[in-house]
């Protein structure tokens, strides 16, 4: 090879592999030229492909498991204080039953994951604003015994003022149960999750209300059926635009981790879900039939939603242009 | 005797003289017990490791380049570089830690107290530089400790102590900044294009490294972020968000509720 085909733009005619040799990889280009290039653009630079983070050692089952029945959780607490309120006890009992399950399921999953459950009690050693996991477990060590006492309330009927008390602060608790976990997964290094941290709460904050509207949907009264079908509408709509601008906020490199791989794929399967539920709720009527299959989509949908999320951070912190790539075109400007 | 609060102290890795012995990777398991990792060969030149983990705390990464020497002749480079935690002045492991396992020492470094650490793992992603990460079978999370122990009795770092060309130095971080900076004068000086410092700007997104490097070529080739930034910085902007997303559930929820039946 002669000296000359060795360019500022890397080895001229070689087509680097993404497991390049980084003799083979050539330097990023320098200002915008637009004449036509005289060597195909080389693959960006990396060490030997190799990812630049370490990859997030959450299992997805427990982690995007519990963002899915924390947020049904939270929301339905909502519902439970909400239906209560405008005298739906059929729903209410439901949502509660729905939001003390949930909370149960949720800790058991967080407790799971820890690398040593038995010190699962050091996460209330300290209180830190700068940690979203911190400030989660305070939050759900509050949730958890406010969903429990409205649901056993209302299950025996005893205490129904400390009862209504109870269900009124689990519903404020449950709306920061049903979004900080959002700002769990964004306050990371993860270019797919952090980059979406602007809409994330929404996205979050929406399918955790689809999800509660689909257990209402599914087992409460098909007669007290109507604010679940509204929600159901409304939530669907803001959780599928929400998270097709969150993705569209950013740069393709990190972008496409929502749309190629599993994470693809399981987002694709949520929007149909998601948007099989909408429909049916909004012509479910009393049917309770309808309204049965519009809620079990909707359940389906949201937990599709956050297995979806999660996978796409998962891909980005493996890929080291998405970690690299904005941050050089940063630099440039 | 009073006590005397100690200088911030950090480590100036000068890759420029790096020879690839990894004496330093060597040294940090033997003096921190840090268990065997990869034990094979990866096919990226002499690397053995392939980046900083649980159980590599010092990781030499090694690149082969191939570039014109002279007029008629091309030649062949040979990186080395030892990679180590960089121990940020905001550093993202210790703002996520929901135990307070990390924290910082009176020397200005990051160290995981292990009889704390529940293996929560939030610290792993929060890396920016994927130094930090989780033992599987301790369950607890590991990095470098900048030889806390050694530190506390006026020894350097082990990785320093063995390195045999000085290419990894400690000391007081200003007293490295200023070496830094003159290695780098030296270098251009000698013609040396390239050439540049890691990770030695205060203002830069994690406020400063505690571990500063002379690079040859840029931080990317190296595996290395060119402009990393703490993820807590925009952590008040995200609970303002949630705080919203929270609000709109409720008024949702309630809206959906009160209408007329």
């Amino acid at each position: 090879m002669s000296v000359d085909a060795v360019t500022v733009d890397g080895v001229e005619g070689a087509r680097s592999g993404r497991h390049a040799a980084p003799e083979q990889v050539a330097r990023r280009r320098r200002g915008g030229g637009r004449e036509q290039r005289m060597v195909p653009d080389a693959e960006p630079v990396s060490y030997y492909g190799q990812p630049v983070l370490n990859r997030p050692t959450w299992k997805s089952r427990d982690i995007a498991g519990y963002f899915f029945v924390g947020g049904l959780a939270g929301a339905s607490s909502i519902f439970g204080a909400a239906a209560q309120a405008s005298g739906r006890p059929g729903t209410a009992r439901v949502a509660k039953l729905g939001a003390l399950g949930g909370v149960t399921l949720s800790a058991a999953a967080l407790v799971h994951d820890l690398g040593r459950p038995s010190r699962f009690y050091n996460m209330l050693r300290v209180f830190k604003p700068t940690s979203p996991m911190s400030v989660g477990s305070w939050i759900l060590s509050g949730f958890g015994p406010a969903a429990g006492v409205a649901a056993l309330s209302d299950l025996t009927g005893r205490a129904p003022r400390i009862g209504a008390a109870a269900t009124a602060s689990a519903a404020v608790l449950g709306s920061a149960v049903a979004t900080y976990t959002a700002v769990l997964v964004t306050d990371t290094a993860v270019p797919a999750w952090h980059d979406g941290h602007k809409l994330m709460p929404v996205v979050f904050g929406a399918s955790a209300a689809s999800s509660a509207a689909g257990l209402a949907l599914v087992a409460a009264p098909s007669g007290e059926s109507g604010p679940a079908r509204q929600v159901a509408a409304v939530a669907s709509l803001v959780e599928e635009l929400s998270l097709e601008a969150m993705t569209r906020s950013m740069s393709d490199e990190v972008g496409h981790a929502y749309h190629e791989g599993r994470a693809g794929k399981l987002l694709r399967a949520a929007k149909a879900c998601t948007a099989f539920g909408a429909v049916a709720a909004a012509v479910a009527g009393h049917r309770r039939p309808v309204g049965v299959a519009a809620g079990l989509a909707l359940l389906t949908g949201s937990a599709l939603t956050r297995f979806g999320v999660f996978h796409a951070g998962l891909a980005s912190a493996d890929d080291p242009q998405a970690t690299t790539g904005p941050q050089r075109a940063r630099l440039a400007t | 005797m009073t006590a005397v609060e100690p200088e911030r102290m950090g480590f100036f890795t000068d890759t420029s003289v790096c020879i690839g012995c990894k004496a330093c990777e060597v040294a940090c398991k033997e003096w921190n017990h840090v268990p065997d990792d990869h034990q094979g060969l990866t096919g990226f030149s002499y690397d053995n490791t392939v980046g900083l983990g649980a159980n590599t705390w010092r990781h030499v990464a090694f690149i082969e380049q191939q570039r014109p020497v002279d007029v008629d002749r091309e030649g062949m480079r040979w990186l080395m570089a030892s990679d180590v935690c960089k121990h940020c002045t905001h550093a993202a492991c210790l703002d996520v830690c929901p135990t307070g396992s990390l924290f910082r020492t009176e020397f200005g470094t990051v160290v995981v107290q292990e009889d704390v650490c529940n293996g929560c793992g939030y610290c792993v992603p929060a890396c920016p530089y994927g130094v930090i990460d989780k033992r599987e079978d301790d369950g607890r999370v590991w990095k470098c400790t900048l030889c806390y122990d050694r530190l506390r009795d006026d020894l350097e770092p082990a990785c320093a102590k063995a390195c045999p060309t000085e290419s990894i130095q400690f000391g007081p971080l200003e007293e490295m900044r200023e070496r830094a900076g003159d290695r780098l004068r030296e270098l251009q000086t000698a013609g040396i294009d390239g050439a540049q410092l890691y990770g030695d700007d205060p203002d830069d997104g994690v406020g400063g490294q505690g571990s500063i490097f002379l690079l040859l070529d840029e931080p990317e080739v190296y595996g290395l972020p060119p402009d990393p930034v703490v993820c807590t910085r925009d952590l008040p902007a995200m609970w303002g968000r949630a705080g919203l997303a929270s609000v709109g559930l409720l008024a949702g929820a309630a809206l959906a509720f009160m209408r007329r039946r």
